[in-house]
């Protein structure tokens, strides 16, 4: 009877395996298919049009006017809103696939792919979960593959509220290949149960919330990070530099510095809460498991760090002159910290969490 | 926030004050900054050095309370956070801070000295954190002060130019514009927004809770500080081993060891006890975790109060026992075999259970027995002491020798080493019950000049050579060993986090802004209605908002008939033209 169940486990689990390969195989065509949008994107004639009338508006850049709302009553009174100082006035760019319509048809694949894979990736955790009969995020191998599916969820509802996040697509296919590579190779475990300490429903919850915050966070991270380019690229612009080459095409088919600023505030200040309750949790549990709060633990500590370096964030982008490049790097030390409490701590660092470990 | 900052410049109140953000003094101070004119005379030096002082400590004082020096503290403090991840500390693992002190003999009296063992409680951590709640009090008091201000004040008045804000919509109606503005105030109401007539606009301002709940936050901090500190100060904490069938009463004496906070102390400890009746263990039978635990329970009885009645209980990892205002956590377990000692004079000196302390995963335990009361045949003192490991699930191997392969009692064997001697144990230097100190002791041999030492399972008897004695491995019990804390003030802590949270959720997720209507009659006679709204540069909500305020106008302000010739069709034209080129002179004068 015993080694009858054990024996169905090990199918799922087996099960389990076969889906994220699987989802890596689709993941993998997905990120062919983005090579090929933006492939085809930079050939548009229509990318470098819309990219000479980005150089011409940043001659004068001062203000421009855009109208929202005009088109579902047609007498409707506009609304007509100015944009920020802080806008330059350079237009969003037009996405990987330029004005291509071949490109478009491959970025459409692409995320058609990527949901494909998800749907995988998604049934490879649940078997996970089922093979183990508990929460799927009990060693590094499972807390990464959770993760992964995590980010590719939030892309896709983002996606799915019709929010411009399409240029997100081959960073975060990349990373997740990246992930799932380095979970089924290097931090792979079979599945088993979980040791005494670790039974507690705090489990789910912080963890939980950890990978979503996890999540969201590297979506922000991403952003941060083209934003740093996609800025100096725009100050070039201004400065009057050609804007022409290889780089200035794939930059001015991103979105604008300010978008992707505002983009990467909004999603890492809208984590933050949740962040804030992970860090609680954890110490709800330990409270529980180990009868302090607070310990110092080395995997506390970086917690502590990392969302002290978010909440710097948060105060540099409301002070004068810590806006722009400065709070993005902020935005980027905080997220580094945040990967490093997740790999280095696990790995380098033995705490009273490392049985959770490689 | 370039844009507020802007917009407060260009349209004066009305968008001043949208949060109580302290403003940044990037102004340069030098000596004599703030002495004003020197009168001639030692009584004019004095004022004058007087209001120089004073005027440097205000602007010390508004430096260290500016949102840049917040920044750089809080930076400051997770910088300073790192060093006690890296290296062992002493509060948290002694054991191991002092084996990294024996390693690294060179750098340790330096880390030492850096307090790097002491990391979160060292004077230059403490000096950032502390510096920190000082600059965050003397942010929150003013900024509570003007939040209160500005909920009594009405909403700014109207700009004279709508057209500058961020977003904006104007049509022609057919209605009076009293009856728009009486209009838009019952809907601005209805929409939770604080409204105020002057003159021939309705202003409003919604929102406060942003403001609100930004402070909450930061006061909350505040809190989990004082919950924190008291959490430290009158905390107790210790430990002891319990092997079956034994109890433990809260008292200072009773723990194996006991770190009381600063006001915390022997008197503090409220009377309770409790007896391990059994401790029950599972481990996994197969798979590639094998002999990893499953469920370690400790099923005890205990009582509250010096005539407390017996109650049964149980005590499991995650699962600690409250009593009084004490947790007792399950924190480990072994085994403790059970022997009986003769010494040479053939009367039972020994008897009992003896815990060994377990060395990894599949409980591989050493332990050591300490006889003082020995005597050799011929009846003088000769203290016995053994020491040897206790296996579990005994199995040899060539590389290993014998060693336990599996947690649970499978094949239990005792391994040990037999000394006569001196134990060491008159000394007066405190001793560690699980260490044999063999200085003054000779290891037991037989006849042929090898060590005595035998692989025991229960019932066997290990005779000691020469007549000096034997021990008999009687049976195995389990013990387990018991965190008991007493930690106050963790429900303030509990308290503040959750409104740290909740402020943190008001803070981030609210939009403060305020929305104009103006309504006139134009040359025309026509009712030309205006509406603005501002928010912070993060809101992009503003013109969706706008938006629903216009749809919910129409009905009290029908649009007129004919649009106005002046109306554009491609915004690009007719308010952009003079807007860009005034705001471009603007820029360039920002930036000049
Ligand atoms: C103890 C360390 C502190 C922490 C952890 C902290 C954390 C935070 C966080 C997470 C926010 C974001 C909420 C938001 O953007 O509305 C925030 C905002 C803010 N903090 Fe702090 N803070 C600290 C100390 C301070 C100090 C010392 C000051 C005063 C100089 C300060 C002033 C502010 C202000 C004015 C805001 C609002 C910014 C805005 O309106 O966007 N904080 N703080």
């Amino acid at each position: 009877m015993i080694t009858a169940a054990a024996a169905v486990n090990e199918n799922v689990a087996h099960i389990s395996n076969y889906l994220v390969y699987s989802a890596m195989a689709v993941y993998t065509l997905a990120f062919l298919a983005h090579i090929a949008e933006w492939t085809f994107g930079s050939r548009s004639k229509v990318a470098v049009q819309s990219a000479a009338l980005v150089g011409e508006q940043s001659a004068k850049p001062a203000v421009t006017v855009r109208s929202q709302g005009g088109t579902t009553v047609l007498d409707r009174p506009k609304v007509v809103t100015r944009t920020t100082a802080s806008d330059r006035g350079i237009p969003d760019g037009p996405g990987a696939a330029g004005e291509d319509e071949q490109g478009d048809l491959y970025g459409r694949i692409a995320i058609s792919l990527t949901a494909l894979a998800w749907v995988l990736h998604v049934g490879g955790v649940v078997a996970r979960a089922v093979s183990v009969e508990r929460a799927p995020w009990g060693n590094m191998y499972e807390f990464s593959m959770t993760f992964g599916a995590t980010a590719v969820t939030a892309y896709l509802v983002l996606l799915l509220l019709k929010k411009n996040v399409r240029w997100i697509g081959l960073f975060l296919v990349t990373a997740v290949l990246l992930d799932l590579g380095l979970a089924v190779s290097v931090l792979y475990t079979a599945s088993d149960q979980l040791v005494p300490a670790l039974h507690s429903y705090w489990l789910w919850i912080h963890v939980s919330c950890a990978i979503i915050s996890g999540a969201v966070f590297f979506l922000g991270a991403t952003a941060t990070f083209l934003y740093l380019f996609r800025d100096n690229y725009e100050v070039g612009l201004t400065q009057g530099k050609p804007n022409k080459g290889t780089w200035a095409g794939i930059m001015n088919r991103l979105p604008a510095a300010a978008s992707l600023d505002k983009f990467a505030y909004r999603v890492n200040a809208a984590v933050f809460p949740l962040w804030t309750f992970t860090i609680i949790a954890g110490a709800i549990w330990a409270e529980a498991a180990w009868g302090r709060y607070w310990g110092w633990d080395p995997k506390e500590t970086w917690s502590f760090i990392t969302w002290v370096v978010y909440a710097c964030y948060l105060h540099a982008r409301a002070t004068a002159g810590w806006k722009g490049r400065k709070a993005a790097y902020l935005a980027l030390l905080a997220f580094a910290c945040f990967i490093f409490n997740y790999y280095g701590v696990n790995i380098f660092i033995t705490g009273k969490h490392s049985y959770a470990g490689v | 926030m370039s844009t507020t900052e802007t917009d407060e410049s260009e349209l004066g109140t009305a968008g001043a004050q949208l949060s109580t953000a302290p403003q940044e003094d990037l102004g340069t101070v030098v000596p004599g900054s703030f002495g004003g004119v020197r009168a001639p005379g030692l009584g004019g030096g004095l004022a004058w050095t007087g209001r120089e002082v004073w005027g440097w400590v205000r602007w010390m004082w508004r430096q260290l309370t500016s949102m840049r020096v917040a920044l750089i503290l809080l930076f400051l403090l997770s910088l300073a956070a790192i060093p006690g991840s890296l290296i062992p500390q002493t509060n948290t693992n002694a054991v191991k801070a002092q084996d990294f002190k024996d390693a690294h003999t060179t750098v340790a009296p330096i880390y030492e000295k850096l307090g790097l063992f002491h990391v979160y409680s060292s004077p230059w951590f403490s000096a950032i954190y502390i510096l920190l709640f000082i600059s965050l009090a003397g942010c929150i008091v003013p900024r509570s002060w003007q939040f209160v201000g500005q909920l009594r004040a009405k909403p700014p008045a109207a700009p004279r130019n709508l057209t500058r804000l961020p977003a904006y919509a104007t049509w022609r109606t057919t209605a009076e514009p009293e009856q728009v503005l009486d209009g838009a105030q019952k809907l601005l109401r209805k929409r939770r927004f604080r409204t105020a007539v002057g003159g021939s606009a309705v202003a409003s301002e919604k929102g406060f809770l942003r403001e609100a709940g930004n402070l909450i936050f930061h006061i909350a901090l505040f809190g989990l500080l004082i919950s924190f500190a008291v959490g430290q100060l009158w905390k107790g904490d210790g430990s002891k081993l319990i092997v079956e069938g034994d109890g433990f009463t809260n008292t200072v004496t009773s723990y194996d060891d006991f770190t009381p906070g600063t006001f915390y102390g022997a008197d503090d400890l409220n009377p309770f006890g409790f007896t391990l009746d059994s401790f029950t263990a599972t481990y996994a039978t197969s798979g590639p975790d094998i002999g990893t635990a499953r469920t370690f329970r400790a099923n005890i009885h205990y009582w509250n109060g010096a005539d407390g009645k017996q109650q049964k209980s149980s005590i499991e990892v995650n699962k600690p026992l409250e009593i009084g205002g004490s947790k007792i956590y399950l924190n480990g377990h072994g085994y403790a075999p059970v022997v009986t000692v003769k010494d040479g004079t053939g009367t039972v000196v020994y008897q009992g259970a003896v815990a060994f302390l377990p060395t990894d995963t599949d409980l591989n335990s050493t332990g050591v027995i300490k006889v003082p009361d020995a005597r050799d045949k011929s009846g003088k003192t000769d203290q016995l002491g053994f020491s040897g490991s206790f296996l579990p699930t005994a199995v040899v191997s060539q590389t290993r020798g014998w060693y336990s392969s599996f947690p649970a009692l499978a094949n239990p064997a005792l391994i040990l080493n037999a000394y006569h001697g001196d134990l060491g144990v008159d000394s007066g230097l405190p001793q560690n019950v699980y260490q044999l100190d063999t200085k003054n002791m000779k290891q037991f041999k037989d006849a042929k000049g090898n060590i005595v030492s035998k692989v025991m399972q229960v019932g066997d008897t290990m005779t000691l050579p020469d007549g000096a004695g034997s021990i008999t491995f009687n049976g195995i019990k389990t013990f387990a060993q018991f965190q008991i804390t007493h930690q106050p003030a963790t429900g303030w802590a509990l308290g503040s986090v959750i409104s740290m949270i909740a402020g943190l959720i008001g803070s981030l997720f609210i939009q403060r802004r305020r929305v104009w209507v103006r309504a006139v009659r134009g040359a025309d006679g026509v009712t030309v209605v205006e509406l603005a709204g501002l928010g912070r540069s993060e809101s992009a909500k503003i013109a969706d908002e706008l938006g629903t305020v216009v749809d919910g106008l129409l009905p009290v302000a029908p649009q007129a008939s004919e649009d106005p010739p002046e109306e554009p069709e491609d915004p690009t034209e007719d308010p952009t033209e003079d807007l860009s080129a005034e705001t471009r002179s603007e820029d360039e004068g920002a930036r000049a």
